[in-house]
């Protein structure tokens, strides 16, 4: 992989000149909080940020989006709505990152999901490293590094950004710049050690994953479900907010006064009550409890066995945004606890 | 060096779009039982409708254009192609938007989905097709399929058990069974107040008493509302059937049919994708599953 190192006071340099390759989105500050949004200018991004509201899925899944338009006599016509449009998404930390690899995944396969495809292709990733806070746990998930999904990720190493160029876009980036890029020395391969040793001391978190779903599978039945089942609001907050939750519902919508109209398809979540709702009224996931025990089940256990690896990534979003403080740390170290068989 | 301006867009819409629905015409409406028609259709391309094939046990997603798209599964077998048949309940909204449609009007298809029966693995043996109630709509298709291809399979035995005569799907071509000698074709209803009906009455699991069933040698296909499952199921494992040798259709919730919208999700495995043909042995290691 191609490394280089920009000095930092010239960052705004180069974001003036990355501008030319698509639109520039970085998180901002929004009443005490941060979003990913489109910069009016350089000096609205906050790349000091801890955790976005929304993660950056809202890009490549959008909130609501069309996917067709229904004419009579012509059938369903694809919507290409916002697919073109070309974006350079800037600041993500590596646990965002990992997310969109693994949201990778689930929208390509055998049926790969066009929509998501053209934004993923279309939309380019500029990710920087992060200090820990206390919500975060992204290297108990293997997601504290990525090594792909970035068109460019820079590190930061004191006076400089070590930058590692993951694409031939983000080499065209660099190239853009003329020679605001220099080459990296052995100095600079330290900083960025010491710098990595001291992320890792920085983490407060640590849950342990392996054999997880085994224990998923072991405590299927555990009191700690209908508990969490009485506490949870069923608000789907966790879903909204979760980086890698990719539910959705579809719907098709007819405009007044003609039978033309359209499918559109939007965010869903599994705490919702008709998640698992069929026509004829029967519910297969219809109390509270069996609804949350599938999300936690679904990311730690179930993604396991489909894709080798859980959909978590660490992030902290749904600790932050639940209102009943249901926090995914606690569950897993309450299910992982010893407990006194006697007692039971 | 690529500028925004001079690099083609990635843009693969207008080809390779799996949710895309392809329109298809309602060919004939049979009003087999009350709420329960079996819909005929044909795609308007023709290409599409020569080369469409399924395997029995899989689904389509079916689009009524201004209602919005559900999971329905194929009655027709693919040995008899060109049309497909849909046994719809009228039962929710898009279904219900379905049967104010006519003969002639259009509608979207997309598919097939799902994994199907096992057709490689089930040659050669017997086979045992139980169904309650609206459980026969997707055996029909496996049925007509192993009676399509007589040589390929052992015994063919069909229970078939409805409440009452008129409940029954696809009764005249089942009636039109039962004196085949190459089959064995058992229908029940539990009660048959009007007097006219000449074949069993009595609980679906009484027509186990007149079968004859080698189950290391057999695969049972079950479908059916759960109080089918409850009772089938435990009599086929008191007859000893292997667990993997018990095959099951399930319904669920679904928005795109291809492993993405989450909803058909039970446990780790994807009714969409990994079923809607499941075998016991994945229903016990599935929780929530039946």
């Amino acid at each position: 992989m191609k490394i280089l190192r920009l000095r930092k006071e010239k960052l705004d340099l180069f974001a003036s000149v990355v501008q030319q390759f698509g639109e520039l989105h970085a998180p901002v500050e929004q009443d005490g909080k941060y979003v990913f949004k489109r910069l009016t200018r350089w000096a609205e991004a906050r790349l000091d940020y801890d955790r976005t509201i929304l993660p950056p899925k809202k890009y490549f899944l959008p909130p609501r989006e069309t996917l067709f338009r229904y004419r009579p006599g012509e059938g369903f016509l694809p919507s290409t709505e916002g697919l073109n449009q070309r974006i350079i998404l800037f600041g993500l930390h590596a646990c965002d990152v990992y997310s969109l690899n693994i949201l990778d995944r689930v929208f390509a396969g055998k049926y790969n999901d066009p929509y998501y495809q053209a934004r993923r292709r279309n939309i380019a990733i500029i990710g920087i490293d992060c200090t820990p806070d206390k919500q975060c746990f992204c290297r108990s998930m293997r997601a504290d590094f990525v090594d792909h999904g970035f068109d460019l990720f820079f590190y930061d190493t004191g006076d400089y950004y070590q930058a590692l160029v993951g694409t031939a876009l983000g080499d065209d980036m660099v190239l853009a710049t003329g020679n605001l890029f220099e080459a990296v020395d052995a100095a600079d391969i330290d900083d960025y050690k010491r710098r990595s040793w001291n992320k890792r001391r920085a983490f407060q978190l640590d849950v342990e994953i392996r054999d997880l779903p085994e224990i998923f599978e072991m405590e299927y039945q555990s009191e700690i479900w209908e508990e969490l089942g009485a506490k949870c609001l069923s608000c789907g907050s966790c879903s909204m907010v979760c980086p890698t939750c990719y539910c959705y519902d579809v719907s098709d919508d007819v405009e007044l006064g003609s039978r033309a109209g359209k499918r559109t398809r939007s965010w869903d979540s599994c705490l919702f009550a008709d998640h698992a709702l069929v026509a004829s009224g029967e519910n297969f996931r219809g109390p509270r409890a069996s609804r949350i025990k599938f999300r936690f089940y679904h990311k730690q256990r179930g993604f396991v066995a489909e894709y080798g690896r859980p959909s978590c990534v660490g992030c902290g979003r749904c600790t932050t945004a639940c209102p009943v403080g249901i926090d995914v740390v606690q569950v897993i170290d309450r299910l992982r606890r010893v407990q006194d068989v006697a007692s039971r | 060096m690529l500028l925004v301006d001079d690099v083609a867009t990635y843009h693969p819409i207008v080809s390779g779009n799996p949710y895309q629905p392809h329109m298809a015409r309602i060919v004939r409406i049979y009003k087999m039982v009350e709420n329960n028609h079996l819909f005929t259709l044909r795609f308007l391309e023709d290409n599409l409708a020569h080369s469409f094939r399924h395997q029995p046990g899989q689904f389509i997603m079916l689009s009524v254009p201004g209602a919005g798209e559900i999971p329905i599964s194929i009655s027709s077998s693919p040995s008899r192609p060109e049309v497909l048949e849909l046994c719809v309940r009228r039962v929710g909204r898009v279904t219900n938007a379905l049967y104010r449609l006519h003969t002639n009007d259009v509608v979207g298809v997309r598919g097939p989905y799902g994994n199907g029966y096992p057709i490689p693995e089930m040659q050669g043996n017997d086979l045992l097709l139980a169904a309650g109630g609206l459980g026969m709509a997707p055996l029909r298709s496996l049925l007509w399929y192993a009676l399509d291809h007589r040589d390929k399979f052992n015994n063919i035995i069909l229970m078939y058990g409805t409440k009452r005569p008129e409940d029954m799907l696809f009764r005249e071509e089942l009636l039109a069974l039962v004196d085949r000698t190459d089959m064995n074709c058992l229908l029940t209803v539990d009660a048959d107040p009007s007097g006219t009906w000449k074949n069993h009455i009595g609980l679906l699991p009484t027509l186990f008493d007149y079968a004859k069933i080698e189950p290391l040698h057999t695969y049972a296909s079950v479908c059916g509302p759960p109080v089918v499952y409850k009772f089938i199921l435990q009599r086929l494992l008191e007859l000893g059937f292997p667990k993997n040798r018990i095959l099951m259709s399930l319904e669920r919730r679904m928005k795109c049919g291809i492993g993405k919208c989450g909803h058909c999700s039970i446990g780790y495995k994807y009714t969409c994708l990994q079923g809607p043909i499941f075998t016991y042995w994945d229903a016990i290691n599935l929780p929530e599953m039946i």
